[in-house]
């Protein structure tokens, strides 16, 4: 009994509380910054942030004077087109990778992985002229590509470790029974990754949801996504912290529940590189 | 029965056309993504390295002359270059380290048991899903130099005698946002380094406990080596995405104050973005990109030979 208690508190002293250190300092920030966007602008300087007197006030304005909404919806419609993109191109090319043996298939995954290592702004130059070249500067479609040139190797590389994860039996046995390649894909593998599809497509709405400098090189006046709405107000309302900490609030809300509401899926597949089938 | 007449009147009828058609298919599942990523992604890279060799200023767009090395001598004899090659040296050397040890000590006290474990795996990884926007404004609140709260802790704990302006101030302006990004990508290796851990059989630690193992040499001899494999992964993938994050910098300082938070890849956007100089910044790019590469393989090479 006397053991029981003292190998208790020797866990608190030993586990419990250097790990709420580490998630206070993990949560702080934001915590710091809901806090400040829940104060009332007028006592924020005088009296600091605080809970007492909770005031929805800076979002309401968000939403009003700044226009927040069309951001809102311009990140939905980028992220989604490149979810869509990323998604629909990487499903065969997964499946072939899981399934087949060919010449040049080593290089060809390599080449994918390869992709993910250039530094970004090796391809934000070129994208830019290119995007002016062709005249998509400041519309949706650039931003899907520019998203895509991310999604498409991590979403080939998500998809594979998935695919192996479902015993090759299967599909040839759909294939004994009539099904063609495509329908033994489309009828039995599938459905049986469709889990892994989901957290691939949710991780890479993540991903640009928060992209910050494509959005802010091939952007503009009509197509602003959230994050470049969120550096804007730095910019304008420099002073005004209850302001710009809800448009903090706001850009980081769906990623991060949509991120809480999948990261199990996610990280198994990140870090394993393969789901038990 | 019937399943053997049939798997062998299809081998008799098919052989030339199904081979035939094993051969091409998996080529054409493939050809989508990889036309499409040939013409989004090698192509301007390739087209990258064809600036950097040309005088191309975006306000002069008629002019695209061909020069040779000259941007890359340039470079090479532009003080702001050597400078945002030193920050990103320290900046890499230290950002990294600090991210494996708060990771590989979160990652060890989330593989204890206790009740609320579930939860804090949860949060732990909060961070890294937030875009790096929303935490460069909430950490040059933080920073503040008037109503920040760094400051107001540091004040009342005695540390400092007076507000010190992080951001603005050439001496901390870079370990400021060394904080930060260690803060933004410690998670990923928490996560990462557990998963190894969790991989590692229970029998060990129970084999080495009965023969009077130390908890320290429990972790030394079968934690370490158990996650070794995890961990020269989790650098490696850290070093390229930390190497691509300069994005959290551009909006915290912009490179400022003068040019103490100039990385390379920040230089080369400036360039590109402020001078409109795409030659020029095309040229800082590659240049990069080539020591990223060199440094990438020499780590590989290292790795590779001490965890096999």
């Amino acid at each position: 009994m006397a053991l029981g208690r003292r190998s208790t508190l020797r866990r608190i002293l030993t586990v419990d509380l250097p790990m709420l250190a580490i998630l206070a300092f993990t949560l702080g920030p934001y915590l710091w910054m809901f806090l400040t966007s829940i104060s009332d602008e007028s006592t924020l300087f005088t009296e600091g942030p605080s809970i007492w007197n909770a005031t929805i006030e800076n979002y309401t304005r968000l939403f009003a004077t700044v226009g927040f909404a069309d951001n809102l919806l311009d990140s939905l419609i980028v992220a989604s087109g490149t979810v869509a993109v990323g998604l629909s191109l990487s499903v065969t090319a997964a499946y072939a990778f899981s399934r087949f043996n060919f010449r040049g298939k080593r290089i060809l995954m390599l080449q994918f992985l390869l992709i993910n290592m250039f530094p970004l702004v090796l391809l934000i130059l070129p994208l830019f002229v290119l995007m002016r070249v062709l005249g998509l500067l400041d519309t949706h479609l650039a931003l899907i590509i520019a998203n895509s040139t991310v999604a498409i190797p991590f979403s080939i590389w998500m998809m594979v470790s998935y695919m192996n994860g479902i015993p090759r039996s299967l599909d040839e046995a759909a294939m004994t029974d009539g099904c063609t390649r495509m329908q033994a894909l489309r009828r039995v593998v599938l459905p049986l990754c469709l889990p892994g599809i989901i957290a691939t497509g949710i991780y890479i709405f993540i991903t640009s949801w928060n992209e910050y400098l494509y959005a802010l090189t091939l952007g503009g006046r009509n197509v602003r996504t959230i994050t470049v709405a969120v550096q804007t107000l730095i910019g304008e309302y420099e002073v005004q912290w209850g302001l710009l900490t809800a448009g903090g609030i706001v850009g980081a809300l769906p990623a991060t529940v949509l991120f809480l509401a999948v990261q199990k899926r996610l990280i198994s597949g990140l870090t394993q590189g393969a789901v038990k089938g | 029965m019937t399943d053997a007449t049939m798997t062998h009147a299809h081998s008799q009828e098919a052989p030339p056309r199904r081979a035939l058609a094993r051969q091409v298919l998996p080529y054409a599942m493939l050809s989508p993504a990889v036309l499409v990523t040939l013409a989004i992604v090698f192509f301007p890279m390739v087209q990258t390295a064809w600036m950097s060799l040309h005088d191309y200023v975006l306000f002069r767009p008629n002019v695209f002359e061909w020069v040779g090395l000259k941007n890359f001598r340039t470079a090479l004899q532009d003080e702001v270059f050597w400078i945002s090659l030193w920050h990103t040296v320290i900046w890499m050397c230290t950002t990294i380290p600090a991210q494996l040890l708060l990771g590989l000590v979160t990652a060890l006290l989330l593989n204890q048991s206790f009740p609320w474990r579930p939860l804090a795996r949860a949060l732990i990884i909060i961070p890294w899903a937030l875009p790096s926007v929303v935490i460069a404004l909430m950490w040059v609140w933080i920073y503040d130099s008037n109503y920040g709260v760094a400051n107001e802790f540091l004040l009342r704990l005695g540390l400092i005698q007076k507000a010190i302006p992080w951001l603005a101030n050439p001496d901390t302006a870079l370990a400021s946002i060394i904080l930060t990004l260690t803060w933004q990508g410690f998670p990923f290796f928490a996560v990462m380094i557990l998963a190894g851990l969790q991989s590692i059989p229970r029998s060990y630690y129970e084999a080495a406990s009965i023969d009077g193992a130390s908890t320290w040499r429990q972790f030394w001899h079968i934690t370490l080596p158990g996650i070794s494999g995890v961990m020269v992964t989790a650098v490696l993938l850290r070093t390229i995405w930390v190497a691509n994050s300069f994005d959290v910098i551009f909006v915290m300082t912009g490179g400022g104050p003068g040019y103490a938070t100039y990385t390379l890849p920040l230089f080369a956007f400036v360039k590109a973005r402020t001078n409109l100089d795409f030659g020029y910044g095309s040229a800082i790019a590659v240049l990069f990109t080539l020591l990223l590469m060199l440094v990438v393989v020499v780590y590989l090479k290292r790795t590779g030979k001490a965890v096999s």
